[in-house]
């Protein structure tokens, strides 16, 4: 008796002991962003909310999913960043982190994701190095990259007869990346980079990093920043009437939350390279609505919004194929390569061996006032930059990952 | 009893060095059986760099009477030396982080040459017009890489065998670092050195009419002070694998005096409670984002205007002890 009664107790053990394996099907999303600096519009609590729309949108909740988000401020402090990134990962057991704009940031969390074996998925940060010379088997690069905005942009302006550029640099990881891909991208096309100037990361002040822009008498300034920086470099270089003294600025990344807070009067004729925007099709339209319903400010999402939504929308799909256990990051990105993605902002599409993911990239011209039908009806297209074209080739990688 | 009118320590018995070693044995077993605790060691390592950091402004701030508004630099130039030497000369850590604190001391003395011939507000700004200087350096220097800060510095082996990427190796030698300095900060204090620095602090006139050279003595007490200040940035900078621009604004020599003035100035134990509290306030409170310095002033109000002596400090006073 007592001898089937511990056979017993063995068996329901085991059973109690597979089913808890089977059934690990807790996850935390953490979105790390700029919650309160220059970045927040673009990122910030509009990218905590489309986390959580993904989450309801992916049905894994309906099927014994258990998935939390949190939200946390990196104030654009690598040494902030990393900290909270590590108690996420050590301390709240976060198995996923999204979002992180600001470049240096994304790259020292880059590090520790890796370190800790957890998936990063960064859909704000735009330096390239992210899939080249720091990729990650933990790490998928959604959104945009600096060599797709110096590509867009750069081609766009060169071909337009814009051949000599002088750049406005923020000064760190994104501003030197994107100047370094512009500078290759103007070099190949025929034009030529007169200088540069560096300014601190959240400047005020623009007035004499602009003079000297003026005064080298190239015909294009490039703008390699972004967020606040980028609009108030844009709104003093329209004080300082440097338009309308002929030299024509090219922002080379641009939100539609910038385009919104500069205003189309200022904006206007502005070109520049995103790979989302709301009023593209029905799809992308239906989000839209939804979202912005949810907003504080009724914004329709930003790019790095939908990127958030949709690289989480894929991650889940991954985790249902792989039935639960969503804890060993560089398995669950293994699969997030393995699969197609498809989903309504951007299409179908893959993610390379480099943690790249593959989409089209738009051109976009902002449009007169006069063009402008409604609230947020700020972008026309001007071209299509085919996905094939859109990324760093293969070929040209750095990435370790790679295989050659 | 002495009497020391005017001054926090005004009233207090005479030092008694047993409860200082009582306090002190107390402390080290805490520390020791944290990682049983469950209590995050990552959290714990960072808050004891910022507890040397304290003690080693306090050591200048509390015994020399003199406000420095710029040890931020030297926590960071040895956080930054130290990740260079570790990261490009490839120097093992503890090398590295001798590396580091030997800048701080250089740059401590020079410091020093320069602000220690000032009093009060002049010698205040002095500090900080110096840790600007050397913050703009810092932002503009190719090695600091500016705004990215220098990341995924190697923590290697310590001595050759101490594997410090195990969290637990780093934990024991980072609380063993934490009281081989205390307890030299603590030996300072009670020398005849410390003394007379106290005598300064008390009537500089009296000290110099005495025959002290007090200059000498105020400077030799900045340099060390910068010298373990040094040495807190160097370790922090291996227990974070990185070394941002955080460390040498201004704000974080700010964020020094508040850790002191909380924990009590002028106790050999306030500063290690200030710097836990303000450590412990900006990790569970991330979630506020910016407001967490609103509530740091808000803190350091409430502080200065109800317990002038700090947390330590008033309980020294409540029971008539100095610890």
């Amino acid at each position: 008796m007592n001898r089937v009664h511990s056979i017993l107790m063995f068996g329901v053990a085991m059973a109690l002991s597979t089913a808890a394996m089977a059934q690990d099907k807790t996850v935390k999303v953490g979105n790390l962003s700029d919650q309160s600096g220059l970045y927040a519009d673009l990122g910030g609590p509009g990218s905590t909310l489309a986390a959580q729309m993904a989450v309801e949108d992916s049905g894994l909740v309906a099927k014994g999913w258990k998935i939390d988000v949190i939200a946390g401020d990196h104030q654009n402090k690598p040494d902030v960043g990393t900290n909270i990134a590590r108690q996420w990962l050590d301390v709240d057991k976060v198995d996923v982190i999204v979002d992180v704009p600001s470049s240096g940031v994304a790259l020292a969390v880059n590090t520790v994701v890796k370190e800790k074996n957890a998936v990063f998925l960064n859909s704000g940060a735009a330096a390239s190095d992210l899939t080249n010379s720091q990729c990650s088997p933990n790490t998928v690069h959604w959104t945009y990259d600096t060599y797709l905005l110096a590509n867009g942009t750069g081609k766009a302006v060169v071909k337009a007869g814009g051949d000599s550029w002088f750049f406005l640099t923020a000064d760190y990881a994104f501003g030197a990346a994107l100047e370094r891909d512009t500078t290759a991208v103007i070099n190949a096309n025929g034009g030529k980079v007169l200088g540069a100037v560096r300014h601190p990361l959240n400047t005020s002040d623009f007035s004499s990093f602009l003079l000297q822009a003026q005064s080298s008498k190239a015909k294009v300034i490039g703008l390699a920043n972004a967020g606040g920086d980028t609009t108030n470099a844009i709104k003093q270089a329209a004080e300082f009437g440097i338009v309308s003294g002929g030299q024509k600025l090219a922002a080379l990344l641009l939100f539609i939350t910038d385009v919104h807070s500069l205003g189309l009067n200022i904006a206007q004729g502005l070109t520049f390279t995103e790979t989302f925007y709301w009023d593209m099709n029905d799809q992308t339209r239906a989000f839209s609505k939804r979202f912005s319903e949810r907003m504080k400010n009724k914004a329709p999402p930003s790019m790095v919004h939908a990127g958030v939504y949709a690289s989480l929308i894929h991650y889940f799909k991954a985790l249902e194929a792989l039935g639960g256990n969503p804890h060993d990051g560089a398995k669950v990105v293994a699969k997030m390569k393995e699969m197609p993605t498809d989903d309504p902002l951007f299409g179908k599409g893959v993610i390379r061996a480099d943690g790249r993911k593959i989409h089209p990239g738009y051109l976009f011209e902002v449009k007169k006032p006069s063009e402008s039908k409604g609230p947020w009806d700020y972008y026309k297209l001007i071209a299509t930059i085919p996905a094939e074209e859109a990324f760093t080739p293969l070929s040209q990688s750095t990435c370790s990952l790679v295989k050659k | 009893m002495t009497s020391t009118a005017g001054h926090p320590d005004a009233g207090l018995q005479r030092r008694t060095i047993s409860d200082e070693i009582a306090v002190f044995i107390v402390m080290a077993i805490a520390l020791v059986i944290v990682p049983l605790t469950g209590l995050y060691p990552y959290f714990v390592m960072q808050a004891l760099c910022f507890a040397l950091f304290a003690c080693a402004f306090n050591l200048f701030l509390g015994y020399s009477g003199l406000l420095s508004f710029g040890h931020a630099m030297f926590l960071g130039t040895a956080g930054y030396i130290c990740a260079h030497a570790a990261k490009v000369w490839g120097f093992p850590p503890e090398l590295a982080i001798l590396t580091g604190t030997a800048a701080s001391a250089v740059l401590g003395l020079l410091a020093g040459l320069v602000a220690i011939r000032r009093q009060g507000i002049y010698f205040a700004m002095i500090t900080l017009g110096l840790a600007q200087l050397m913050y703009f350096f810092y932002l503009q220097a190719k090695f600091t890489h500016g705004e990215d800060g220098i990341q995924g510095i190697p923590q290697g082996f310590l001595f050759g065998f101490l594997d410090l990427s195990k969290s637990t190796t780093l934990y024991y030698v980072v609380v063993a670092v934490f009281l081989l300095a205390f307890l030299l900060i603590w030996r300072i204090i009670n020398s005849p050195f410390g003394e007379v620095l106290k005598s300064i602090r008390e009537n500089e006139q009296r000290a110099i009419s005495l025959g002290y050279k007090v200059d000498r003595y105020k400077l030799m007490a900045f340099v060390l002070s910068a010298t373990l200040a040094g040495l807190a940035g160097a370790l922090k900078v291996i227990v974070a694998q990185n070394a941002s621009l955080t460390d040498v604004h201004w704000s974080m020599s700010g964020e020094v005096v508040l850790m002191v003035l909380l924990g009590g100035l002028g106790t050999v134990y306030g500063p290690v409670v200030g710097a836990f509290l303000v450590i412990a306030m900006q990790q569970y409170l991330a979630g506020a984002g910016q407001w967490v310095v609103v509530i740091q002033g808000v803190i350091f109000v409430v502080c200065v205007l109800t317990f002038r002596r700090g947390i330590v400090g008033e309980i020294a006073h409540l029971f008539k002890r100095s610890l």
